[in-house]
């Protein structure tokens, strides 16, 4: 058995099935079971990348905090973004050279964890890091679907 | 227009250069299976990169949410499969 401890899919992997046995356990009415496992599939491959990347810290805390502090933050991001068109464009000036693109630069932002306080350069370096992790995130669970439902 | 000059040419601020950004799209062109085998990759706009990025997430969310149901279903049916699960695990 050479388990590859170092790999972000076998680190996340173990999170997330520590977490499924969990709920499994406590979880009884399918509504509340669903919600968990979204929110452990996130909180886990988070906590498998660790605090170096800004989406996964933005992440970390909200798992931290409760997800129940959502629709609270939801409030708190565009309450960010209301500020800063006030504040005459602040980071809309680092898209300047690209010229168009910044509607969709708004949308990634909403998109990945914490995007809402990034600059353009860092939005679209976490953006890469988050893209691979989340693929690896559905790679994992389409494993284990496809396991459950061959066994 | 020149407000905007004197802005950008600041001194000691760490401004991001142009080709930087180009630099961060065309990897972020690389992971999107959309845009990954384009004839002329260097073609593409840097919007149409954003867009099909913010589409490609949009569509891992899905997924996600598609398989959290499918597993909270497992959880439901299983007595216990957490054999399953580690065997899973094993071979990923």
């Amino acid at each position: 058995m050479s388990l590859n401890l170092k790999s972000l899919r076998t680190r996340f992997a173990l999170r997330f099935i520590r977490a499924l046995k969990k709920i499994h356990h406590q979880e009884k009415s399918f509504n509340k079971r669903y919600y968990k496992v979204k929110v452990a599939a996130d909180a886990s491959m988070a906590a498998a990348v660790g605090p170096r990347r800004a989406w996964s810290r933005a992440l970390l805390s909200r798992a931290r905090l409760g997800w129940r502090c959502r629709a609270q933050s939801r409030r708190e991001s565009v309450e960010c973004w209301r500020r800063k068109r006030m504040h005459g464009h602040g980071h809309a000036r680092a898209a300047e050279g690209q010229g168009q693109g910044q509607a969709q630069a708004q949308e990634l932002r909403s998109l990945v964890p914490g995007g809402e306080a990034m600059d353009l350069q860092n939005l679209l370096d976490e953006t890469a890091h988050y893209i691979k992790c989340l693929t690896t995130q559905v790679n994992v669970m389409r494993g284990i679907v496809n396991c459950c439902s061959t066994s | 227009m020149s407000s905007r000059r004197s802005r950008s040419r600041q001194p000691g601020s760490s401004r991001i250069t142009d080709d930087q950004i180009q630099d961060l799209v065309s990897k972020l062109q690389q992971l999107l299976p959309e845009l990954h085998n384009t004839r002329r990759p260097d073609k593409v706009s840097a919007s149409r990169v954003l867009q099909e990025t913010c589409n490609y997430i949009k569509t891992l969310h899905r997924e996600v949410d598609d398989l959290s149901e499918r597993l909270s279903q497992f959880l439901e049916t299983t007595d216990s499969n957490q054999a399953a699960l580690i065997r899973s695990l094993l071979t990923q």
